[in-house]
């Protein structure tokens, strides 16, 4: 058994801007069961944080409690990291954001943190459209106390050692649509090419981007008999297209084949083209969103990709008007500007 | 790209790039690991059989082995293969039970060999051992040949030398030392059933140079002063040496010099310092020494004063590249650079001489009157003559003799019961999983970020007085380890199996060196550049699975591979294995 990952890297690793490899945003070694979806995801979250050229100290990772929520021990080694308990990650990511604004919030958290315990953090976050990425690892059960369903289990799936499932299933994407998410994708551990671009552009919106990540249990859920196996997954999804995202001051350079593309621009001034496959969606359009994924659930199909974006977003800052500089950075005489203003803003109120 | 054929002995071999960089092919982190596990008895005997000599060799070897080692690819030093093999040298037990037994009845046949150097002893140890009778002639007093003649003593100890040599002398070979070989027509006459040529490139090249004639007294060819220092008939030098040259024999004439009485010994060379033959740890020794190595001055001539000579006078140069990468040497001042000098030493080359080979005997010579010899089999246009060491294809080193005997020897063997000569027999190996456990490898498979060790030497004071005073000491047992321990394992391989793979992405995520990708299939040149790293390296292959069920494939860059088994440890169904691949080049009557 390897407790440490080896010191060498390859020797012609790219540099990002900051000239950064990607191994300087690597963390430990992961102690999941081999083949877990979610070191996938780990892998593709330092991907794309080293192609931003994002400095690891200006992002917090934060989680709750499961085997998806230990996963911030195993990427970005050297950000900021919170790791809090079941079902709370967002009320701490909404308290670290209120005080900082400045950093880049990146919370992980899984199907039983989220839709089960966590579920009203979850809903009220997304209504508040903080401005944070939140990734949940869902792979259909409770991975760290041995494999129970969870409630994003599909009704008639069976975990390995149980039996069909026969509740019906939270959609995540469809509850954060409902609750006011501003950025709603999903997307597959197995699918790096989909999931990388997604995660990059879920960083650069402004407000709540939640992907949700169909993530397999190998050690519970990877059986014939479930929805979050490896093998149903890749076999049943359908992308609602590809994206490409262009980094604020890059060129568009890809070259695709003739279809419908638009060009969406992000907050930071990153940009986002989508190549749409299903004509019938309009992710401009929460309505359209909504009924694309009722239209999925019902054909059995699983929709991946980018599912809705508002670009108009206003995040919970703007709506609350806070100042521009972080709470944490007013001292004292920002803080209490003296009697003066205090007699000024009393007069204001006779 | 078609699917990577594992079952090909050759590409395993290929990954294991100090063995495939090793003429003999010693299977090298075999016998590394045996010494982390302190067998150093077993350690010597994967070396015997493969190289021979590898108490020798752990000092002298020319180690092609290491700048191939892979550790050199993801940092900076290679793992110090050869001085390892020293280790198991130095503290390896009594080994004469180990030694083949040499059948008491004799299988009839007659060999003879010509010259007693690392190819001819090769040649031996690998026939007797099947019954051969076989008789050895050379022209010193015992065997060894270059070994014994050019190596410096401080390099290569006696005992070392004799040790070795005798493995094979006490085979029951006939000698017949002392006496000069004048005639191959003689030789053949005796009707052996195959005669053996591994006399080395014994003559010196020199600089004919104006002044010469009078300055003859005081100089010397290299290789020929060198072997009247070895046997003893030369017991001095001048206080001021030039050596002419820049390979291994003018660093071992200098550091030789400066045991000698020589005081102000510098060694003079037309190319520029990185462009010299000589190794870079030769260099180094010498530098410790106190010899300058004088660059980029072309000799030009002998300055004789009186009948005696002064110096030498040489024309400093500046060395321009073409596009092509060829040298011209351009002066660079008008002038020439005088330096004094008591003695000279020319080491400029050496060359190979057959004037006793007459050539009306079926062996047929090329425009540069070298034999014509097989590449392969070693076999010459005379059927019965083979060739193998520097006698063959002109002065290389000892590890490429012993090669050269195993292979000699094979088609001695062949040929001697009449089989094919060019049908060589296929190398012998084996693959075998490593895993022991759910995350448990028999092999240490955590990677060591130390640095290279280095070897101590004895000093300077003590060195310089006695010609015979060895000057490293090689590794004393901890440091072996450690050093051992930097061994990446190279032939413990990384096995795909495409039926077992669910396309989890975790050996991808895990690899440390990002070897690792899964993606549509194409042809080489595309593939390169699209895996998850770079892959530059045209002479590390690409490892290519079937179609998985994805239409993609799994293509793995062998260049930077740690072999750290993190892949297979990630796997969730053993679709990675590490398995040991051991690789033996087939030896005669094997
Ligand atoms: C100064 C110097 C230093 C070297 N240092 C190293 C080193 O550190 N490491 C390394 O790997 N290699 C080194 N080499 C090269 C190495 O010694 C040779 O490549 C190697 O010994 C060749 O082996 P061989 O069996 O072909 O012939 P040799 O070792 O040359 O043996 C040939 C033998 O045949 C004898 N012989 C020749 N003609 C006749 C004849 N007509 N009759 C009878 N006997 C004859 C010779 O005297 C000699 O004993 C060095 C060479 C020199 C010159
Ligand atoms: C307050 C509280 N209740 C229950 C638990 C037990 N518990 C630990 S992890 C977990 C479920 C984790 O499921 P999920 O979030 O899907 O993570 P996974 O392991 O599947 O990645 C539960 C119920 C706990 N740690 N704390
Ligand atoms: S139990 Fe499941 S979720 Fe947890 S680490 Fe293992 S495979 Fe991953
Ligand atoms: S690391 Fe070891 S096995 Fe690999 S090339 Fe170097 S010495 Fe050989
Ligand atoms: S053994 Fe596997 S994980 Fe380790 S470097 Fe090689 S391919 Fe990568
Ligand atoms: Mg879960």
């Amino acid at each position: 058994m390897s407790y440490q990952v080896p010191k060498f890297r390859h020797p012609d690793l790219p540099l990002n801007d900051l000239g950064y490899t990607k191994a300087d945003y690597e963390g430990t070694i992961s102690t999941l069961c081999a083949g877990c979806g979610h070191d996938s995801i780990s892998g593709s979250i330092v991907r794309a944080c080293h192609e931003l050229s994002i400095e690891p100290h200006k992002i917090a990772k934060l989680s709750g409690i499961g085997c998806s929520s230990k996963t911030p021990a195993y990427f970005l080694g050297k950000s900021h990291g919170f790791n809090s308990v079941h079902g709370r990650m967002p009320s701490v990511v909404t308290g670290a954001a209120l005080a900082n604004r400045d950093l880049i919030y990146l919370g992980v958290s899984g199907d039983g943190d989220t839709a089960s315990i966590g579920m009203g953090q979850f809903a009220h976050v997304a209504r508040r459209n903080l401005n944070m990425v939140y990734i949940v690892m869902n792979n259909g059960c409770y991975g760290l106390t041995k494999g129970q369903d969870s409630a994003t289990a599909d009704r008639g799936s069976a975990s390995k050692k149980g039996d069909p499932n026969i509740y019906s299933a939270i959609d995540l994407c469809g509850t954060a649509l409902q609750m006011g998410a501003t950025f709603v994708a999903r997307s597959f551990s197995g699918d790096k090419e989909q999931l990388l671009p997604l995660i990059k552009a879920a960083m650069s919106h402004r407000g709540f981007a939640i992907i949700d990540v169909i993530s397999p249990c190998v050690t519970f859920n990877n059986n014939p008999q479930s929805t979050k196996s490896y093998e149903f997954v890749r076999e049943h999804s359908e992308a609602t297209g590809t994206i490409d995202f262009v980094p604020m001051h890059k060129e568009i350079t890809a070259h695709y084949q003739p279809g419908s593309s638009h060009d969406v621009t992000l907050h930071d001034g990153s940009s986002l083209r989508l190549y749409k496959a299903d004509e019938s969606l309009n992710p401009f359009d929460r309505r359209s969103a909504v009924a694309a994924l009722e239209d999925h659930r019902d054909s059995g199909s699983i929709l991946t990709g980018l599912i809705y974006i508002n670009e108009d977003s206003r995040d919970l800052h703007e709506v609350l008007e806070t100042s521009q500089r972080p709470l944490n950075q007013l001292d004292e005489a920002d803080l209490c500007p003296g009697n003066k203003m205090l007699v000024n803003i009393n007069a204001s109120l006779r | 790209m078609k699917p990577t054929d594992i079952k090909n002995p050759e590409y395993f071999h290929k990954v294991v790039d100090c063995q495939h960089a090793c003429p003999a092919h010693t299977p090298v982190p075999e016998y590394i690991r045996l010494i982390a596990a302190e067998r150093y008895t077993d350690a010597y005997m994967v070396n015997w059989r493969s190289n021979v000599f590898p108490g020798i060799l752990g000092r002298t070897c020319d180690r092609p082995c290491e700048p191939a080692c892979r550790r050199v690819r993801v940092e900076e030093e290679p793992v110090a293969i050869c001085r390892l093999k020293r280790v198991a040298a130095d503290n390896k037990d009594d080994i004469t039970d180990r030694l083949p037994t040499i059948p008491r009845k004799k299988n009839g046949k007659r060999i003879a060999l010509i010259g007693a150097g690392p190819a001819s002893l090769t040649v031996a140890r690998d026939l007797a051992p099947l019954g051969y009778s076989i008789d050895i002639y050379d022209n010193q007093f015992a065997g060894g040949g270059m070994m014994r003649s050019q190596i410096p003593t401080f390099r290569l100890p006696v005992d070392v030398l004799d040790e070795e040599v005798n493995y094979i002398l006490n085979m029951g070979v006939t000698t017949t030392f002392n006496v000069e070989v004048d005639s191959l027509k003689e030789i053949l006459s005796k009707s052996y059933d195959a005669v053996f040529v591994g006399t080395g490139a014994p003559r010196g090249k020199g600089l004919n140079l104006p002044g010469l004639e009078d300055a003859m007294a005081n100089v010397y060819l290299g290789i020929d002063w060198l072997s009247s220092v070895a046997f003893e008939h030369t017991r001095s030098i001048g206080k001021r040496v030039l050596v002419l040259g820049g390979g291994n024999t003018a660093m071992d004439c200098c550091r030789t010099s400066r045991r000698m009485g020589g005081e102000d010994v510098r060694v003079v060379v037309r190319s520029p310092f990185e462009d010299m033959k000589a190794s870079p740890w030769e260099k180094a020794d010498a530098a410790h020494e106190g010899i300058p190595i004088y660059n980029n001055h072309v000799p030009r001539e002998f300055v004789v004063e009186e009948g005696k000579l002064k110096g030498m006078n040489f024309e400093k140069v500046e060395a321009k590249y073409d596009e092509e990468g060829n040298r011209t040497l351009i002066p660079i001042q008008d002038g020439l650079v005088f330096m004094e000098a008591d003695d000279v030493l020319m080491a400029i080359g050496q060359e190979n001489s057959f004037p006793w080979i007459e050539r009306d005997l079926g062996i047929e010579f090329d425009k540069w009157d070298m034999p014509l010899v097989d590449k392969a089999t070693f076999q010459s246009t005379n059927k019965t003559v083979f060739f193998g060491g520097d006698s063959a294809f002109g002065p290389e080193n000892i590890i490429t003799a012993v090669a050269h005997g195993h292979q000699a020897a094979v088609s001695i063997d062949l040929f001697c019961r009449g089989e094919d000569v060019a049908q060589r027999p296929p190398p012998h190996v084996t693959l075998a999983s490593q895993k022991m456990g759910v995350h448990e490898w028999s092999y240490d498979n955590a990677v060591e970020n130390d640095q290279r060790y280095i070897v101590p030497l004895a000093p300077l004071q003590k060195t310089l007085k006695d010609r015979k005073v060895e000057v490293e000491l090689g590794f004393d047992i901890s440091t072996g380890f450690k050093e051992a321990e930097r061994c990446l394992n190279c032939d413990v391989q990384t096995v795909f199996d495409e039926l077992r793979c669910i396309e989890c992405d975790a050996c991808i995520d895990i690899c440390p060196t990002d070897c690792i990708s899964f993606t549509t299939n194409g042809s080489e040149d595309d593939l390169r550049g699209r895996l998850e790293a770079p892959a530059p390296e045209l002479t590390q292959d690409l490892y290519i699975s079937a179609d998985l069920p994805t239409m993609r494939v799994m293509v793995k860059d062998e260049n930077v591979c740690l072999h750290c088994g993190l892949c297979a440890e990630r796997c969730p169904t053993t679709a990675w294995d590490m398995q040991k691949f051991l690789y033996n080049v087939s030896q005669a009557g094997q």
